[in-house]
């Protein structure tokens, strides 16, 4: 090695600086998001990198809307959008569709997807609708102490391989993992961990269809992210979506989401103080 | 150039030329795929498999046991909130009504003309301190108790225990909850519906909480069952019949809220049940501190504060009719007299309809407007406590018989929700017109159930009346 380059330590878990920065995130570097089951300890981990109290519970639906809030770590600033709790994203209710509509229209540079070690399979439904509609995505596996206590073991390298993005286990409660957590997404939002999400194929009928259906897309609307997932969406007949095609304004939406973003930031922020 | 016509249009082709089923197929790959890479990556050791969680899950989620301990916990709830709820009570009327006479004695001293006097301390302070003396203790001790359970986990279990019951009623599992909340207050019910999802089930939730009797209402009922229902029994026996009657009272409330839940899911707020996937998460242990703010804060002093902002002028018109005059009585006493003949009809009496008007503020209220009337008292008063003192200024001063007891425990389980409720409604659904609905389906319902009880009762000559 030589000596031009950076130091290798400021990167390693030893050296890592972790900074809450509550609801001070006026000039963020990065947007990550926040997804999850619900009653995964997705706000307990918000909390414990915002450093603010995000109403957490045992009970499902405790997010009503994103919360968000900031933290630094190693010098970067980052954005934590905390999205509500959802099994999944692929039915109409409010908690999905805000789900849903910040990561199809607000392009996190990264999405830390939270799961349950005692219920990975459940959680990983979740996971696998979270990588159709984007590539940076870090699975934290959390809750892996409870899980060692009933006798499972989760091997987050198989699981990494077998997902094609990281699989990092951590435990929200006491910041166990964390700092690897946050340098894991460092790297996927820096490219220095290449992803390669996988994507549940469906029939080949169905494939050939999603690949006539997503360049039309691309030619109505040229930059629109995710192309592909709103092919399948409007395979499937989906209102909403199709509501933004008619409409002609899927760019507008990609620039609604952005100041719905930073209005709800503020309220945040109010609510936060109290 | 691409338009939209052409995405949509290629799209409905495309859709048309795969087969119908492919949606489900999606969702089944996806489901696959989610147990492969789990059943990989995860390695369960075989011996703990039927760990804790799971044997209490069998326990708390069978069809049977599941009900049993349900009942059994949701009545430890509510029997420690009705008894404990008395000590505190009546330390906190000790300690208000205290202050409330010393401040009246120094106006008095002062010589502050009577009727600024009355109105300040006999209407607006009494009713104040009624209100944060009867409701504070019940809420301190059953929200807590009940965030407990939630904090525990157990909850969401009850939804699901009772989902089939409610999907037949059209409405939602998760209305089992905000109905369990009903019983501490129907307000923090009505709050409680944010966790229903679908708009068209909470709104079948909130307006039908109400038929769950709060425990603004308990006291009137335990009274009424005791003093009238169980009257002609002995010892033990009359115990047994008194809290009969309060279950009874109880599983009507229940049967109207389904056939409620049924009738609105057929007609204004048509729609099937949705269906949810409902989480049963895992026991943890609960939070202290936790579960102290978020019933303390968050529920009970949200909630106290509400209802005070409205017992406030409701004392001030209490006060004002008890001492208007009006003929050689009160006004209040006139419009008892007006309001009668309805009343008869309903197999109550005037003073018993002006009550529940006046005192609307909150349900703890009612009796004391309704012993105000009675005796013609200046300001509100505490029932006797003496059961032959009850029955001495009821039965033989107001002619009430075993129909206006039971009317009357009808009438409280069926009637409008207080103001605090419908405040608390229409900051929920943000409509007058919801709000106003909720008002007329429960006094629709409570006017025509006492109606059919006393037409009934007096064609059959059961009751002279």
């Amino acid at each position: 090695m030589t000596s031009g380059t950076t130091d290798p330590c400021a990167t390693c878990p030893m050296h890592a600086r972790l900074e809450q920065m509550g609801i001070r995130m006026n000039d963020y570097d990065r947007v990550v998001a926040l997804a999850g089951n619900p009653n995964t300890g997705k706000s307990t981990l918000f909390n414990a990198l915002t450093g603010l109290k995000q109403h957490t519970g045992n009970w499902p639906g405790k997010t009503v809307t994103r919360a968000e809030g900031g933290y630094q770590f190693n010098g970067v600033k980052y954005k934590l959008v905390d999205l509500p709790g959802t099994y999944s994203l692929l039915s109409t209710s409010q908690d999905e569709e805000v789900a849903r509509d910040f990561l199809l229209f607000g392009q996190p540079d990264c999405t830390i997807v939270v799961t349950d070690a005692t219920a990975l399979e459940r959680n990983l439904n979740l996971v696998l609708q979270v990588l159709e509609i984007t590539d940076k995505v870090v699975v934290a596996v959390n809750l892996i102490d409870e899980a060692r206590r009933k006798g499972i073991e989760v091997d987050t390298r198989t699981l990494s391989r077998d997902l094609g993005v990281p699989a990092v286990p951590i435990v929200a409660r006491s910041g166990e993992g964390i700092i690897t957590l946050l340098s894991t997404v460092a790297d996927v939002i820096e490219g220095r961990i290449a992803t390669h999400p996988l994507r549940v194929k469906g029939t080949p009928a169905f494939q050939k269809a999603v690949q006539e259906l997503a360049p039309l897309i691309e030619r109505l609307a040229p930059g629109i992210p995710n192309a592909r997932w709103l092919a399948i969406r409007l395979l499937e007949g989906d209102a909403r979506v199709q509501r933004a095609i008619r409409s002609g304004e899927l760019a507008d939406i990609v620039a609604q989401q952005r100041t719905v973003e930073d209005r709800q930031s503020s309220t945040i922020a109010v609510m936060g103080r109290q | 150039m691409t338009t939209a016509d052409d995405v949509l249009t290629k799209a409905e082709a495309l859709r048309n030329s795969l087969p119908s089923s492919f949606r489900d197929e999606m969702v089944q790959s996806l489901y696959t795929e989610a147990e492969r890479i789990a059943h990989r990556a995860v390695k369960t050791s075989s011996n703990r498999t039927y760990d804790l969680d799971q044997r209490i899950d069998r326990l708390v989620t069978a069809p049977v046991t599941g009900l049993l301990v349900m009942l059994l916990l949701l009545t430890v709830v509510i029997w420690m909130t009705v008894s404990g709820a008395n000590v505190f009570s009546d330390m906190l009327f000790t300690v208000l009504f205290g202050f409330g006479d010393w401040a009246r004695a120094r106006f008095v001293e002062w010589g502050v003309p009577w009727w600024i006097t009355g109105f300040i301390w006999d209407g607006v302070y009494r009713s104040l301190a009624w209100v944060v003396a009867v409701m504070f203790p019940p809420m301190a001790i059953f929200f807590p108790a009940f965030t407990l359970l939630e904090d525990l986990g157990y909850l969401p279990r009850v939804a699901f225990n009772l989902d089939w019951l409610f999907k037949k009623a059209g409405a939602h599992g998760k209305q089992s909850l905000t109905m369990m909340m009903g019983f501490g207050c129907n307000a923090a019910g009505v709050i409680a519906t944010r966790v229903i999802d679908s708009p068209r089930e909470r709104l079948i939730a909130i307006l039908t909480n109400n038929f769950v009797p709060c425990n603004g209402r308990f006291p009137t009922l335990i009274m009424l069952a005791t003093v009238f229902v169980a009257a002609g029994f002995g010892g033990v026996m009359a115990s047994f019949i008194a809290a009969g009657a309060v279950v009874t009272v109880v599983l009507i409330g229940v049967a109207f809220t389904f056939a409620m839940s049924w009738i609105l899911s057929k007609t204004v707020l048509k729609g099937e049940a949705s269906a949810f996937t409902l989480e049963l998460p895992p026991y943890r242990r609960p939070n202290v501190l936790r579960i102290l703010y978020t019933s303390l804060i968050d529920r009970t002093i949200f909630v106290l504060w509400r209802a005070m902002l409205t017992a406030a002028p409701a004392g001030a018109v209490i006060w004002l009719l008890a001492n208007i005059p009006f003929g050689n009585a009160s006004l209040a006493i006139a419009i008892a007299q007006w309001l009668d003949g309805f009343g008869r009809l309903l197999g109550l009496d005037g003073a018993i309809l002006l009550a529940y008007i006046i005192a609307i503020p909150a349900n703890e209220i009612v009796v004391p407007t309704m012993m105000m009337i009675y005796t013609n008292a200046g300001m509100m008063v505490e029932a006797p406590a003496d059961e032959s003192a009850i029955r001495a200024l009821l039965v033989d001063q107001q002619g009430w018989t075993l129909l206006t007891a039971i009317n009357l425990m009808l009438f409280s389980l069926l009637h409008n929700p207080c103001a605090t409720t419908i405040i608390t409604i229409f900051k929920e659904t943000g409509s007058y017109k919801w709000a106003a609905m909720s008002v007329i389906i429960t006094l629709g319902t409570a006017f025509l159930v006492t109606f059919l009880t006393a037409s009934v009762v007096r064609l059959a000559g059961l009751i002279p009346a």
